[in-house]
């Protein structure tokens, strides 16, 4: 009862956020609402998860098979929390980021209709519900993309609009089949009668699930939308969208390829492992390539939503034979996961967003030095940087390290693929790690040390306090969620129960122990000791050599006075031999041009220019719209523009009809 | 007592490098420096004063107390004499990479801070290394997790298979190549060298000086030690005594350090019989070991040994 008051709350809060939004004087109060909306939402979310009565069915019946329904459980209510999380920090940043902005009121319209669509999504019970949802969803995110007007948002939103239809085309024949057997609309109607099923069908529903909400999530190869659409849309939506939008592709996922379509064989598992891997290691290199940050970061959504499906595809293995605590074990992890990415890329975006406030530039080879003048916003994004790259004792460490155990607990499935594929599914984990520490090292040492590069990047400014307040938050959830990993396991153990039957792991606030390996976890104690540790060398300093001096200077230059920015390594340079070694992939193209004024002498000027092959673009997509387009033109002979001509092809219908139909 | 193993490797560890130079020296025909020549070095360095460039920020001051922190936390769970360690749960593999990666992570960002092209350069040969290194190396750290049933060091080491099965020489081997890079040895890195066009970690540390330089190369001396006692603890892991009475430590203490000796040995051999590798050669010596411990996997699925 409690927890409907909370999220009937909410959802005034959002829907008078919006309305107030047209107002442009309230642009603070907008975000205000949507703030407290949001933390009506998680205090919902936390009844989901712990209290045993469910939220009951809210039902719009309008005719026998259109009726919106709502409704949640543990497996919602983990998603909302998430959702709530980010609009939390996201509102407290946008009341300083939308200041100033043209067209704040949609802004904050659009804003607040897409949380409202995002958080209905999770709480949908039927597919109408869901349907209509999701479409509302996307269309607003279109909305959002196409929110700066430039032919460059203009392209982002119409790739976005058309691949996500074609996901959303997929779910719709999905849930058609699903409703073909089930005769329901209910998805707990669905899940009953999921054992009625034949094999193949689950299969193709199961194939279809990959790629209707793979699309949304990002997977390799139709992640194409993503790293387009992202940097696209104002910094504050980008948050959003790479920290919790594609996760609606995750949910839906796991909504109906784990929870309704109950248990599968094997190969479910390793198909997801296997996605999981290559669109972890090809969305880092990807992003490693790229020096305009948001487009960097949209690719790391890839990436991250590669190692999500390595912990749920162990988890779906270890369920087809039967170990359901293990399978707890590996969903946890790529929950956890789910969580983590949300946090800290939300961060990261907010970070590029403050930097691109303050330079007017996404371009990393213009920025550098930017942690002198902008010291909040250099801190908070170095605390992303280190949670992405999983290193202790921040966030993505836990969920990585879990996911690393669930791919070596793989061993325990009887078959040999499943214990040959999940170490090698850890081994690319372990690229893939070391690819986003290199490529964090790029993007936070390229834009935020050493010299400026350009003058925007000399006259940057700090960020407006809520902007700091708003990347503080999401910092500091960075540091609590990796120091109190029991806590969060505890959270998520609920989920991992209704869809596994089991609550994986006993776990300990500060403290994560797999039984079946024994294996434990406490970056907690890591982060004592090295403070510690950095304690007493600072102590053993100091007696051993006293009180020095210390002298400013200039760098080392060689003996050669002043060094200039542009003698600094760049972003390109930095990244050449990842480019070199990895050239099959990669595919690069340089074209070098030399002018001169006395040949081979005298050089009057070069140009250099280098590219990587967009290979998914160039090879698959292309082809692809070429041939729609070829099909465009001879379908266009039927469209001469008389009138005469469509109504006698009205006619030939009619006919046609009369003939066939009766 | 046996808590305080850790300081064994803190306090030995330059020892070890200044006898694999001593060693390196005698195989080349030279006399070298004494054994002790790291500890003199490190204490002059202590008592110097810095020099530090104005364009570096806050992040070149901490990264040195990251490295030497995260590096002597990775020591604290490594069994090194005794089984008895302070945080036995915590002794897990993965998270000794990963540990040693945060320290990596903030030399690479020191690299960039001041703005130099040998910085730059140091640290994205570096991350790049690294690249090819880690998965190689986890990949070689899970044949003997998967043997022994889990990640936890004192699991693995407890093991009694040694190193006469063929997968775990074959993941030896490949360690042993992994070693070699992280601790930027011949062929992949020449640690003697301050040329500008073949330094890798020497790159990254030039701006540093005084007692910032002392926390980074006394770190790294840790880091080599500490990944020879890994490699000793779970490829010839007879020795260490799970008893705490002072008699055993004692003699498990002489065992270690005859192994750490032994260790030191082979690097010296295979620097003085190697040539430096030409950086872009290295993804051909990284990725064979990648292969060598790619068929170690394979080698225990297939022969369950």
């Amino acid at each position: 009862m409690v927890s409907e008051i909370f999220l009937y709350t909410g959802i005034v809060f959002f829907f008078s956020a919006s309305l107030l939004s047209l107002l442009k004087r309230l642009n603070p109060l907008v975000y205000i609402l949507s703030l407290a909306g949001s933390l009506c939402l998680a205090i919902v979310a936390l009844y989901l998860l712990f209290a045993g009565p469910q939220l009951a069915d809210i039902t719009l019946k309008l005719s026998s098979i259109f009726e919106f329904s709502f409704g949640g459980d543990a497996l919602s209510g983990l998603f909302i929390l998430i959702i709530s999380i980010l609009v939390f920090s996201v509102s407290i940043y946008s009341i300083g980021y939308t200041r100033g902005m043209e067209k704040k009121g949609l802004m904050g319209l659009l804003f607040n209709l897409f949380v409202l669509s995002m958080y209905g999504v999770v709480l949908s019970r039927n597919i109408i519900t869901f349907l209509i949802l999701w479409e509302t969803m996307s269309i607003v995110s279109y909305f959002l993309v196409t929110f700066e007007r430039d032919d460059k948002s203009a392209k982002a939103g119409l790739v976005y609009a058309v691949m996500t239809h074609i996901g959303t085309a997929f779910i719709i024949v999905l849930f058609l089949l699903l409703y073909s057997y089930s005769k329901s609309t209910d998805f707990s109607d669905m899940k009953a009668m999921a054992s009625n099923i034949p094999q193949d069908v689950k299969n193709i529903v199961f194939i279809f699930s990959i790629i209707g909400f793979g699309t949304k999530a990002g997977i390799v190869p139709i992640h194409t939308w993503l790293p387009r659409a992202h940097p696209a849309a104002p910094s504050n939506i980008s948050s959003l969208m790479s920290g919790v939008m594609i996760k609606t592709g995750i949910y839906g996922f796991l909504r109906v390829g784990m929870d309704i379509l109950g248990n599968g064989p094997e190969w479910w598992g390793i198909t997801i492992l296997i996605i999981g891997a290559i669109s972890s290691v090809l969305g880092v290199m990807y992003a490693l390539m790229e020096h305009d940050m948001k487009r960097l970061l949209a690719y790391h959504s890839v990436e991250n939503i590669g190692i999500i499906l390595l912990g749920l595809g162990a988890s779906l293995m270890f369920k087809s034979n039967g170990l359901y605590t293990l399978s707890a074990i590996a969903l946890i992890a790529g929950l956890y996961h789910t969580m983590n990415h949300a946090v800290f890329k939300g961060l990261l975006f907010l970070g590029a967003g403050s930097v691109m406030h303050a330079t007017h530039t996404k371009n990393m080879e213009d920025m550098g030095g930017l942690i002198k003048s902008m010291p909040y916003t250099g801190l908070f994004f170095l605390v992303g940087s280190v949670s992405i790259c999983a290193l202790p004792p921040f966030n993505g460490f836990v969920s990585e390290w879990l996911t690393y155990q669930s791919l070596l607990l793989g061993f325990k499935n009887p078959s040999i693929a499943a214990k040959i594929i999940s170490p090698l599914g850890g081994a690319a984990l372990a690229l893939t790690g070391a690819l986003a520490a290199a490529c964090f090292v790029k993007a936070f040492g390229i834009s935020f040390l050493g010299m400026p590069r350009s003058s925007h990047a000399q006259d940057a400014e700090e960020a407006s306090p809520p902007m700091i307040s708003g990347m503080a938050i999401l910092g500091f959830l960075c540091l609590v969620l990796g120091i109190f990993p029991g806590t969060v396991s505890n959270i998520i153990a609920p989920v991992s129960f209704i869809i596994t039957g089991s609550y994986g792991m006993p776990s300990y606030s500060g403290f994560i122990f797999v039984n079946e390996n024994s294996a434990g976890l406490s970056p907690q104690f890591l982060l004592i000791t090295m403070v510690i540790m950095a304690i007493a060398v600072l102590v053993f300093i100091y007696t051993v050599g006293g009180k020095r001096k210390i002298t400013i200077a200039d760098s080392w230059d060689c003996g050669i006075p002043s060094l200039t920015p542009r003698m600094q390594y760049s972003a390109t340079a930095f990244t050449k031999p990842i480019r070199m070694i990895f050239k099959r992939i990669y595919l690069p193209r340089r074209d070098l041009s030399v002018s001169y004024i006395v040949k081979p002498f005298f050089v009057k000027s070069i140009r250099y220019s280098g590219e990587i092959t967009p290979f998914f673009e160039r090879y698959l997509y292309e082809p692809g719209v070429n041939l729609i387009h070829r099909i465009a033109v001879k379908v266009r002979l039927l469209q001469s523009g008389s009138l005469q001509l469509y109504l006698g092809y009205i006619l030939i219908t009619l006919i046609l009809l009369l003939v066939f139909g009766s | 007592m046996e808590y305080l193993q850790f300081l064994i490797i803190i306090i030995l560890s330059p020892l070890v490098n200044g006898i694999i130079k001593k060693l390196k020296a005698n195989m080349q025909g030279r006399v070298g420096p004494g054994i002790l020549q790291p500890y003199f070095d490190l204490t002059r360095l202590f008592k110097k004063d810095m020099v530090v460039s104005h364009v570096t920020s806050w992040v070149s001051r901490l990264t040195p107390y990251i490295v030497f922190s995260s590096t002597v936390a990775a020591t604290m769970v490594v069994p090194v004499v005794s089984n008895n360690v302070a945080f036995s749960t915590m002794a897990d593999l993965i998270a000794i990479v990963y540990i040693l990666g945060l320290g990596r992570f903030f030399m690479a960002l020191g690299g960039l801070d001041a703005g130099t092209a040998f910085g730059g350069e140091g640290s994205s040969r570096e991350v790049t290394v690294a690249v090819l290194v880690e998965p190689m190396m986890m990949l070689a750290l899970f044949t003997p997790a998967i043997s022994a049933g889990s990640t936890n060091l004192l699991k693995v080491s407890g093991q009694e298979v040694a190193l006469y099965t063929p997968s775990h020489l074959l993941a030896f081997s490949a360690f042993l190549v992994a070693i070699i890079a992280e601790t930027g040895r011949i062929p992949v890195d020449n640690p003697d060298t301050h040329l500008e066009l073949t330094m890798i970690h020497e790159g990254m540390l030039l701006e540093y000086s005084g007692r910032y330089l002392a926390l980074m190369e006394w770190a790294h001396y840790i880091k080599q030690m500490l990944l020879f006692t890994l490699a000793v603890d779970i490829f010839f892991p007879a020795g260490i005594t799970s008893s705490g009475d002072p008699l055993s430590i004692v003699i498990s203490t002489g065992i270690y350090l005859l192994k750490v000796l032994f260790m030191a040995f082979l690097m010296a051999t295979i620097e003085s019989t190697r040539a430096k590798m030409r950086f872009f050669q290295l993804p051909s010596l990284l990725g064979g070991a990648f292969v060598l411990a790619l068929l170690s996997l394979l080698s225990y699925v297939m022969m369950g040994r």
